[in-house]
């Protein structure tokens, strides 16, 4: 059976030139960048080299480029840092469309620490309101941390406009781009945001590395102290082969935006309009005006998420649920309920995410599967 | 991805026994949409007691129908007094077992039985409160009763395991404090600190959802069955509340008034008092 990857907003296939950019990093050069001799030397030419592409990738100067384990180290860096930076000021501004990683830190900071959290709500397509924001943004405010585009639902937000809001008052402003980076394009010497995470495996690099840009002339506190590597912002032993793949990553990103801003797009446009043409009483969820192009999230009433899930599995085909039995909690996802996508909708949340690797026979396939797998269960519900 | 047994995922490819039975003389409902699992179940009860058809329709992830599938199976050619005794333990055993976090599924089902004969004996199928016990979790609808009862059944000794079990603390988290109180008395201990009387917090949208449905239920659709009307819950979204009138009240052309001064105002007296209450 053929696997129909269309989960890539949870991870992503390592694109073939990536892998291989990093295998002699495992096998040849596995030399310590930090070493006094050449052996080892060189292997900071490819990690300058791996900067220097994900600079370029997002319009900012390679010396602005840290590197991460992950996307969450990002997040979470960058809220510690600024919170060290500006201790006296308590206050904290964040949506409730964000992923845990910046959740999670700012639930901690706010009963642990005394910090006021105002966590953004959304309407009914998880648009944030721009007067909100703007009167949330007080003197006392240290930080706002925004997604430049949604995991779940794909939403993109004005992060242009809010980290202009922002900067006027003087405050801080992270965007988690883990979703966002290679599937849309960002320009960051014209986005005057001051942290940006990203994430190597949600653009067909490795899992275990990630970034934090941090524009040059903003104060930095350092979240792991015990090194001088990447200029004494993060200790620890460079992840060479990693950083390689990322970079690499970033170079393919950067060559393909246009072909996952059209080709992927139109796939998923196509799936998407087959589904909601082939079965009855679904919505789609998030902001169809301004969403990425690779995801589409479907709530299908009076079925289960969960179930939907393993029926597709049983075609191989990969997809991702905002159900309550998905994630072994009891309520649907905190997005959705931030959304408030009704109940009798919540539980039947199907999220297909696309990538360049999408063909047009899986989408044909997908679309042809799923209504009978919709219809079957729906036989077994007792909500009609 | 959940660790499912050859036999969930078998009966949840190829439920037994699945959809309406048309001679059901028993039928038992548990759950709801907003909760994320229901679970129908129809019964066709002999005269002597015995259950001689079974069938289910359900709402859920694969070990909610795979629980229904193989109840159906189990219960049928049972005494109604023996299929009693059947617990959420042996659901879950017939099935080689459920991933911990699921083990709800099973206790859906023994509730569903329990509901199902009920029905057949001719009592309500949602026991009162007084008679089993008070009202723990408000989200799910949970008993103290229910929770002892799945404790001992299942030798639990934890408030995560009820939560797993029963799914009460699982929503807003507020009566944490008292399944642990619950579980301290069950266990022989004494509760190991006065407990501080918690301010009330505003109602989670489940809460919302499941005592408004509630109250329409037994409160509202009663009131206005006498005129010959009816009323359907389209949605609740914070405070507001969807209702569309149906049969008699649909033409009516106070329904407006019947909206607010009987619909609003009971959501509001029995839910909470910032209800507005919307004709779709």
């Amino acid at each position: 059976m053929n696997t129909i990857y269309l989960d890539n907003n949870a991870t992503t296939r390592v694109a073939p030139e990536v892998f291989e950019a990093m295998t002699p990093y495992f096998t040849e050069l596995y030399g310590n960048p930090s070493s006094m001799h050449s052996f080892g030397g060189q292997v900071g030419h490819a990690i300058d080299k791996a900067r220097q592409s994900i600079a370029s990738l997002l319009g900012a100067q390679p010396s602005e480029i840290l590197f991460t384990s992950c996307g969450s180290e990002s997040d979470n860096t960058a809220l510690a840092a600024a919170v060290q930076t500006r201790p006296e000021k308590k206050h904290i501004i964040t949506t409730r469309m964000e992923h845990p990683a910046i959740l999670a830190p700012c639930q901690h900071l706010e009963r642990r620490q005394g910090y006021r959290v105002t966590y953004l709500g959304v309407d009914s397509k998880g648009r944030l309101d721009m007067d909100e924001y703007r009167e949330a943004l007080t003197p006392d405010t240290a930080l706002v941390s925004i997604m430049f585009a949604n995991n779940e639902v794909g939403n993109i937000y004005p992060i242009q406009q809010m980290a202009a809001m922002a900067k006027e008052k003087d405050v801080l402003f992270h965007t988690d781009a883990v979703q966002a980076v290679g599937k849309i394009g960002i320009n960051l010497a014209e986005l005057p945001v001051d942290f940006l995470s990203l994430s190597g495996h949600k653009l067909h690099g490795p899992k275990g590395i990630g970034v934090l840009y941090i524009r040059k002339g903003v104060r930095f506190a350092p979240y792991l102290r015990g090194g001088h590597q990447e200029r004494g912002r993060r200790a620890g032993t460079e992840n060479v082969p990693y950083i390689v793949g990322m970079g690499k990553a970033a170079e393919l990103a950067a060559a393909n935006i246009v072909q996952e801003q059209v080709q992927v797009a139109a796939l998923r446009d196509q799936l998407e309009k087959e589904i909601l043409a082939h079965v009855p009483l679904c919505m789609v969820n998030g902001d169809t005006e301004n969403r990425l192009p690779n995801t589409s999230n479907i709530a299908f009433k009076n079925v289960e998420g969960e179930a939907i899930l393993l029926m597709l599995d049983r075609l191989g085909i990969c997809a991702s649920s905002g159900s309550a039995c998905t994630s072994g909690s009891l309520e649907p996802s905190h997005v959705l309920r931030a959304m408030g996508v009704p109940f009798t909708f919540a539980h039947g949340s199907v999220r297909l995410s696309l990538s360049r690797y999408t063909t047009q026979e899986e989408v044909e396939f997908t679309a042809r599967e799923l209504p009978a797998v919709i219809e079957n269960l729906r036989a077994l519900s007792p909500f009609k | 991805m959940w660790n499912y047994s050859e036999k969930v995922n078998e009966h949840f490819l190829h439920p037994h026994n699945a959809g309406a039975l048309p001679d059901a003389n028993a039928i038992g409902e548990v759950g709801s949409l907003a909760c994320g699992d229901a679970l129908k179940l129809y019964l066709k009860i002999s005269d002597a007691g015995i259950i001689e058809k079974a069938s289910f329709e359900t709402f859920g992830c694969a070990s909610a129908i795979a629980s229904s599938s193989i109840l159906t199976d189990l219960i049928m050619g049972m005494h109604v007094d023996a299929a009693l005794k059947v617990t959420n333990k042996e659901i879950a055993e017939a099935l080689d077992g459920l991933p911990k976090e699921k083990m709800h599924c099973s206790v859906m089902g023994q509730e569903a039985l329990e509901a199902a004969i009920r029905n057949w004996k001719g009592e309500p199928a949602v026991p009162h409160a007084h008679e089993e016990g008070a009202l723990i979790c408000k989200c799910f609808g949970v008993t103290d009763a229910q929770i002892i009862r799945t404790m001992r059944e299942n030798h639990l000794t934890t408030v995560e395991e009820i939560t797993q079990y029963t799914k009460a603390g699982g929503a807003c988290g507020e009566c944490l404090d008292k399944i642990a109180e619950i579980v301290a008395i069950e266990l022989g201990n004494k509760p190991v600190q006065e407990l501080k009387p918690l301010a009330p917090r505003p109602l989670t949208n489940v809460q919302r959802m499941q005592r408004t449905m509630k109250i329409i239920d037994e409160e509202i659709r009663p009131e206005l069955a006498k005129d010959g009307g009816d009323i359907e819950l389209i949605d609740v979204d914070g405070p507001r509340v969807q209702v569309a009138l149906r049969g008699r009240c649909a033409q009516c052309r106070s329904s407006q008034v019947t909206v607010k001064n009987l619909v609003e105002k009971m959501l509001r007296e029995h839910v909470s008092p910032d209800i507005i209450v919307e004709e779709a």
